[in-house]
């Protein structure tokens, strides 16, 4: 049986149960699955605000190199590792 | 990415200070149509009048998220046996905990998991304990359940909450793993929490009906790992091995009084299910002090926080800043001593006598269990 296959076409949102937090009390943000709480920096957080299950992940990519002035395929190339490791984890819905 | 937030307080210190706590598990009730003979739940079973009330439940839910909690985990007994569910359900959530239901599926219908979905329920967990009707309602001592099961797993898929399997595996149902993962697969659970049973509460009683086979444990860590690459990115496996076969003990709880807490039905704080099996500890309501006061500044939680506590064998060894020392409940059980090194340690001088035991229960032909409650 194969997993889901994730490419600069996917598009993808969080799975529900799966969400973002402020996390007062440590003065960070979490994101929260089942069982998980992983303390995740600006850069992960802006990416995972991005996952708004309308844009590709190539789009993504491209809006945050337009955004941040950077290099369009070391950005891209973050963003994909990023969402397999959430992929793999079972935090994230493919939309298509 | 890291996996678990870094706790970032020096927890090995002379002058231990905790961090916050991570997790609450709510025992919402001991009350529970199950019987299952490996019950976390002390032998001595809270009654329904001495259950807190929706109010107070609540109150600790708030002082919980004030705390630093981040998950809560609704349980029991079988939670669903509590009317006002849903309310607790829904009031936990508005102090943004991420709120989990632990149950046997037994008491929920359709319209109630829809009610907990509208309330804002995270997740449910649900417990199996085999794969068929016979196996299953046979461990759990109840009639129709595996049917009741698979009927709440599918009214969760409906309602769109996200789904983990519970299954705790034991010498009567470990050759059952493959099909369990299986299972979990159809049920379309994104988890899979596979326990080896843990001899506490009514498992002491069980020990040799449920003590697994060291080719048991072999098999199952094989079939773990080749279904973990099976199903990679469409169910995630936890799996806790059997500590008895372990070279090292568990890190319990990750670690007295370092992660999570409990409270029982009547509002006790615990650091684990077990604790109150320690002589000599004793652990104050809610009705009596607040969460953050009995976390932070209670003797009974910081009697095993840092290592003073420690025999000079765990004190002088590197791995107390991975295991913490073992379980403490366990190291009561079997060493006769609460405060002496877990004897799973092989550096324990009961590890080779422990081994033995194992062996011996694991090879005892069936045994009737002794069922919870019963």
């Amino acid at each position: 049986m194969d997993g889901p296959v994730i490419s600069g076409a996917s598009v993808v949102k969080l799975a529900r149960g799966v969400r973002l937090r402020e996390d007062a009390v440590r003065g960070q943000t979490v994101l929260l699955a089942p069982e998980r709480a992983m303390a995740v920096d600006d850069i992960a957080v802006a990416i995972v605000e991005a996952l708004d299950g309308e844009r590709t992940l190539d789009q993504i990519a491209a809006d945050f190199a337009e955004k941040f002035d950077a290099p369009a395929p070391q950005i891209a190339e973050d963003v994909m590792a990023f969402v397999r490791e959430l992929s793999i984890r079972r935090m994230l819905e493919i939309v298509e | 990415m890291s996996d678990t937030i870094t706790l970032t307080a020096d927890a090995m210190g002379k002058t231990p200070r905790a961090p916050p706590p991570m997790a609450m598990l709510a025992e919402l009730t001991h009350r529970c149509p199950l019987a299952c003979p490996y019950c976390s739940n002390p032998i001595a079973l809270t009654r329904a009048n001495e259950e807190l009330s929706t109010e107070a439940w609540i109150g600790v839910f708030e002082q919980a998220a004030d705390l630093g909690v981040l998950h809560l985990h609704l349980s029991g007994g079988e939670p669903a046996a509590r009317r006002d569910l849903v309310d607790l359900t829904r009031a936990a959530v508005s102090f943004g905990l991420y709120t989990n239901l632990i149950t046997s599926g037994v008491g929920l219908t359709e319209a109630r998991i829809a009610s907990l979905a509208d309330a804002g329920l995270d997740h449910i967990q649900l417990s199996i304990q085999g794969i068929s009707p016979e196996s299953a309602d046979r461990i759990s001592g109840y009639a129709g359940g595996y049917e009741r099961k698979m009927a709440v797993a599918g009214w969760a898929a409906d309602a769109g909450i996200p789904l983990t399997i519970n299954a705790v595996c034991h010498k009567q149902n470990m050759g059952e793993i493959d099909a369990m993962i299986d299972l979990a697969v159809r049920l379309k659970a994104r988890r899979i929490e596979i326990a080896t049973v843990q001899f506490h509460g009514w498992a002491e009683r069980n020990k040799a009906a449920l003590m697994p086979t060291r080719e048991q444990v072999e098999r199952a860590t094989r079939t773990v790992a080749k279904a973990r690459e099976n199903y990679q990115g469409i169910l995630v496996i936890d799996y806790v091995p059997a500590d008895y076969y372990s070279k090292y003990p568990k890190a319990c709880m990750g670690g007295w009084g370092r992660v999570g807490l409990n409270v029982t039905p009547s509002g006790r704080v615990l650091p684990c299910h077990a604790a109150e099996t320690i002589p000599g500890l004793s652990f104050e309501t809610i009705r009596e002090s607040s969460l953050a006061r009995i976390w932070y500044d209670s003797d009974a939680f910081n009697a095993y926080r840092g290592d003073d506590w420690m025999p000079d064998l765990c004190r002088s060894c590197e791995r107390k800043a991975v295991d913490f020392g073992g379980c403490r409940c366990q190291a009561l059980a079997l060493a006769g001593d609460a405060n002496a090194t877990d004897p799973v340690c092989i550096r324990s001088p009961l590890r080779e006598h422990l081994t033995r035991e194992a062996d011996a229960l694991a090879a005892t032909p069936s045994v009737d269990f002794v069922y919870r409650g019963r």
